[in-house]
């Protein structure tokens, strides 16, 4: 261990240095964007697969007489915590792999990010998000 | 009925039940070895065999392949079924319809095996469109050619169940589909794993089960080449079995499940050819070695850029191609009653078996790439990229293999008064 555990008491709220990027992309360009951050050398990503509706046209789909409306797309989930000077180069990552033109290519938001403590050493904040060589 | 044993006719009549069981436990097998998105497009490409394929054969193909003709293609007496009856056919002890109906199921899951090269982008009309001129172009004259009075027959090439057209068949116009329709647009950048290998095994497993109907069914009786053929159909895949299992264990330090599915596939095409020719103890030679040329093909095709997706060509080509040399050295007269090999003293066979993998293996790849090209001169063979992306399941077919419902709006047929709203499962 010794890791320094650092008191977060003195952070300030409103001066993150650190961000939670949240992207919800198409599912078949999830695997473009995976490629896209990874050459970014971001790592530490968390994927879900969730549902949505983006304004995207519906889909149709028969299953023998039953016609139905895809009200909800397929969507992937990105979660990413990163510290403030990666933001930028996530976002152009997550625009680059996950862009087609169409309606429907998804979201990007950034939220502040209060702590962050990587569960295996303590460690806070900052290096908490900050990958290590297993 | 004229000529026609009942035993053999009750045999034959399960056996033709048996082979057709294949084309689905095919869709299956290829199913599993896809990702989720090309899930039903990828069983469908087999399921479609059952219906255009089987009309074809009806109206032409039996007639092309069955007929005298001349050393090349049948001629088309037997079009439309003409003067296909009751009475026995010619050689054998069963009805002539049934031996219709057998070998039409062998036609069916040969065309519904190359699709195995094309899958997750090729064009399902297209397709089904190449499949009735391949089952009528290239199935039928191969199978003539070895079963149907054609040249290599009367040169004296033996192939028991289909080595020459449905093995080398398949494989090597899987080989030319490839390379015509073209790789995956992610194939060699990003990994594209198989999304279910309980498909893989079960599929197998079924196509295993089927083959006792292709290889017991090919002496057409319930003689003792059927009963020879159906007991090296049990051994053989057993050994390639085994071997596999020995190989993975070396290799990696664990046996894989997917590589367990391709080895049962492996060995019951190597002992397809050679199944009613060679002896058990030789059937079980057959399997362990057949096991080898696919395994090493297998490891070694990935690096290429041949997106030959579900190598066909590994598991049917390079088997069966083993499959019809081996009786070409291990050929027995005592055991099969018509011929021996080399090792028995009789070398020409030999030869007669490397002629008919000189000519089979070039026939169906130079035809098979010829009738794509020309597909595709009418119409486009594959998806565009999106579309790829897409899956190909709700792009061509508009279901999916693992529908949720969620999100699903009901859309009326009339105004029934219904407002719907989306649902949500619970």
């Amino acid at each position: 261990m010794g890791a320094e555990r650092r008191s977060l008491v003195t952070l300030p709220l409103g001066d993150c240095t650190l961000k939670l990027i949240i992207a919800i992309v198409r599912p078949e360009k999830a695997n473009d964007v995976l490629e896209s951050l990874y050459r970014a050398e971001v790592r530490g990503v968390s994927m879900s697969r969730v549902q949505g509706h983006g304004g995207e046209l519906e889909r149709v789909e028969t299953y023998r007489g039953t016609t139905v409306k895809m009200e909800l797309a397929k969507k992937v989930r990105l979660e990413i915590a990163v510290s403030d000077e990666f933001v930028d180069r996530t976002i152009e990552a997550l625009e680059t792999g996950a862009r087609t033109g169409e309606v429907g290519d998804g979201k990007i938001f950034v939220v502040g990010l209060e702590r962050a403590i990587r569960i295996r050493t303590g460690e806070g904040d900052r290096a908490a998000v900050t990958p290590v060589d297993p | 009925m004229k000529g026609v044993d009942p035993g053999d006719t009750a045999w034959m009549l399960v056996a033709t039940a048996l082979v057709l069981l294949m084309t689905p436990a095919l869709g299956l097998f290829y199913a599993g070895l896809v990702r989720s998105k090309n899930t039903l497009n990828t069983f469908m490409m087999s399921v479609g065999a059952l219906g255009v394929v089987t009309v074809a054969w009806a109206l032409l193909g039996y007639s092309l392949a069955f007929d005298r003709g001349n050393g090349f293609i049948g001629g088309l007496h037997h079009a439309f079924l003409h003067d296909v009856g009751f009475d026995a056919r010619e050689g054998t002890t069963i009805p002539h319809l049934l031996y219709m109906a057998y070998q039409a199921t062998f036609c069916i899951v040969t065309a519904a095996l190359v699709s195995g090269a094309v899958v997750e982008r090729m064009r399902y009309s297209a397709f089904l469109v190449f499949m009735v001129l391949w089952s009528l172009l290239v199935y039928a004259v191969l199978a003539h050619w070895v079963w149907g009075g054609g040249w290599l027959q009367d040169a004296g090439t033996l192939d028991f169940a289909g080595g020459v057209p449905v093995e080398m068949g398949s494989g090597f116009s899987a080989f030319a589909a490839a390379i015509v329709v073209g790789a995956r647009k992610d194939y060699g950048r990003q990994a594209l794993l198989p999304h279910n290998a309980v498909y893989a095994l079960l599929g197998a497993g079924l196509l295993w089960f089927g083959w006792f109907g292709f290889n017991g069914g090919s002496g057409f009786s319930t003689g003792s080449p059927s009963v020879l053929a159906f007991t090296n159909t049990l051994l053989a895949p057993a050994c390639t079995l085994t071997v596999w299992f020995v190989i993975d264990l070396v290799r990696g330090g664990q046996v894989t499940a997917i590589g367990a599915a391709t080895a049962i596939i492996v060995g019951c095409v190597g002992i397809t050819p050679a199944a009613g020719f060679i002896s058990p103890g030789w059937a079980m030679a057959l399997g362990a070695l057949a096991a080898v040329p696919s395994y090493l093909f297998i490891l070694y095709r990935p690096r290429t850029r041949l997106d030959e997706t579900l190598d066909v060509l590994a598991a049917h080509g390079l088997a069966g191609l083993t499959g019809i040399l081996f009786i070409g050295f291990f050929a027995q007269k005592p055991w099969n009653g018509i011929a021996d090999g080399l090792l028995y003293g009789n070398a020409a066979q030999l030869g007669h078996q490397v002629l008919a993998v000189a000519v089979g293996p070039a026939y169906a790849f130079a035809v098979t790439a010829g009738l794509l090209k020309l597909v595709g001169l009418v119409m486009p063979l594959r998806a565009t990229e999106r579309e790829e992306a897409m899956g190909m399941d709700i792009v061509q077919h508009g279901e999916e293999a693992y529908a949720t419902g969620e999100g699903a709006v009901l859309v009326h047929p009339e105004d029934s008064g219904v407002t719907p709203v989306p649902v949500a499962q619970p």
